[in-house]
């Protein structure tokens, strides 16, 4: 459950996409501190055009409670055009089209509710591109 | 010069027939696709709402209109679903579009006005020379009871216009506004669903507002119906915005592009202005066109705005209203998926 700091937190890389490129060349989505690569801590702040690839996939069929009435949905492991590898749900996409390598559009959705009086969290999810 | 320098449209993909919901309660189909004159409606996704969709509307009005988002100054989205009760829809939409924080953010809410609302104060604050950008949006995710008349209507989308003054596409040649207090339709605090006065939604609500409004605009700007390439109007059913066209002196031909309703349903704050998206991606400079609004309650807005040279160059910046309608992706939904889809249903809460 986000509280409202942590929601706060994490708008600038669920809304907008806003990642790290280190000077390695290593992108990240969300932050980190150090650079898994060269341990360095410097980085230039990019915002991703919001394209990738589907680098592998599954299928939810029993879900956790939040999710349990949108099964079954696809969750993917996508690499972003900048090298940003990230875990988003698919929407709005027919599941034969679901496929490794596929092309991918980022789009803004809702991804749960707290209940029915909690925060309602807004974020990233993927659309294939058909 | 003030006007439209960007606009953009979002339909869902989802979609569910009047036949579909007139089976489940024992009407007669044809009698609805007839009558009302509405073949299918648009539902949102599990995950949309009407902040999710004024997003997707606004990043192809931003798309079309190739400004800094900084630059906009203020940004109101009008609705009679937003998400929350208390807390801003519009606070969403900057921070995902990186507009603001220097930005005046606003929710309105008219019935199915509110879009056409939130344009008009957006229009006049580039008019006043306020700011030199503002963003005005109406979208909605509209509620019909179930077995209700408005459930074969009630549908979900929206459309995004940002104004200005530089690289306008369509002019804002003239507005009038005509409203009156008028018990047509309404939705208490807590309740799920509207209500309304039946037949009394017709005659003294939305013909009364939209002909008084319609009327005005044609005598403050000395236009005739036959200046018009395009005129559209609110449509909560297909019927009515051909009548109220008709009534005011316009012909068919001038309302079968704005006239998405048959495919769409009433969009409610997103009504009119996405029929007005569905011209504007077709329209050649120099064209006129007639908007009236009507929200209940009541209250319409008129617009009339000229196509500028400009338009060329951004039609194909973003996705087209009628090709979003007329999407292979399309995906039909049986009434037990639909209520669900629309939460018509009670959930256990987690």
């Amino acid at each position: 459950m986000a509280n409202s700091q942590r929601y706060t937190r994490e708008i600038p890389h669920r809304y907008r996409l806003e990642a790290q490129k280190f000077p390695s060349g290593f992108v990240s989505l969300p932050r980190r501190l150090v650079d898994p690569i060269s341990g360095k801590k410097e980085f230039e702040k990019i915002k991703l055009a919001g394209f990738g690839t589907i680098l592998t996939y599954t299928i939810i069929h029993v879900a956790s409670d939040h999710f349990k009435f949108q099964t079954p949905f696809a969750v993917a492991i996508i690499e972003t055009d900048e090298g940003a590898r990230l875990t988003a749900m698919i929407t709005d996409t027919k599941f034969e089209d679901i496929k490794i390598g596929a092309k991918v559009e980022l789009v803004f959705r809702k991804i749960m509710e707290e209940g029915a009086s909690g925060i309602i969290n807004y974020g990233y999810k993927a659309k294939v591109i058909v | 010069m003030v006007g439209i320098v960007g606009y953009g449209a979002y339909v869902p993909i989802y979609r569910i027939k009047s036949s579909t919901i007139a089976n489940q309660w024992g009407n007669d189909p044809s009698s609805i696709e007839r009558g009302l004159m509405l073949i299918e409606k648009t539902v949102p996704g599990l995950d949309e709402d009407t902040i999710t969709i004024s997003i997707a509307a606004a990043k192809n009005a931003l798309k079309r209109a190739r400004i800094d988002p900084k630059k906009i100054g203020a940004v109101y989205i009008g609705s009679e679903s937003h998400p929350y009760a208390v807390k801003p829809s519009g606070t969403v939409l900057i921070d995902a579009l990186g507009i603001g924080p220097d930005v005046h953010v606003a929710d309105f809410e008219f019935a199915c006005k509110a879009g056409t609302e939130a344009m008009y104060v957006a229009y006049s604050h580039v008019k006043s020379g306020e700011m030199d950008y503002a963003m005005g949006i109406g979208a909605d995710t509209s509620q019909g009871a179930p077995g209700d008349a408005l459930e074969f209507s009630a549908s979900a989308g929206g459309s995004a216009f940002i104004f200005g003054k530089e690289n306008v596409v369509a002019e804002v040649l003239y507005t009038h506004s005509y409203t009156s207090d008028t018990p047509d339709f309404w939705r208490r605090e807590y309740q799920m669903y509207p209500r309304h006065g039946g037949r009394f939604t017709g005659e003294p609500a939305y013909f009364k507002h939209i002909l008084g409004c319609g009327r005005a605009l044609l005598e403050k700007s000395g236009m005739k119906p036959e200046d018009f390439q395009y005129a559209v109007f609110h449509m909560p059913n297909g019927r009515f915005p051909l009548k109220v066209g008709k009534d005011l002196g316009f012909k068919q031909e001038q309302m079968t592009e704005g006239w998405i309703v048959n495919f769409m349903g009433n969009t409610y704050s997103g009504s009119s202005i996405t029929g007005l998206t569905a011209i504007l991606d077709v329209a050649k400079p120099g064209d006129k066109i007639f908007l009236v609004s009507f929200g209940s309650g009541a209250g319409s807005d008129g617009f009339i705005f000229q196509v500028t040279d400009k338009i060329t160059e951004v039609q194909d910046l973003a996705p087209k209203t009628r090709d979003m309608l007329n999407t292979p992706q399309k995906v039909y939904l049986d009434y037990g998926k639909y209520v669900a889809y629309r939460k018509k249903i009670h959930f256990n809460e987690y």
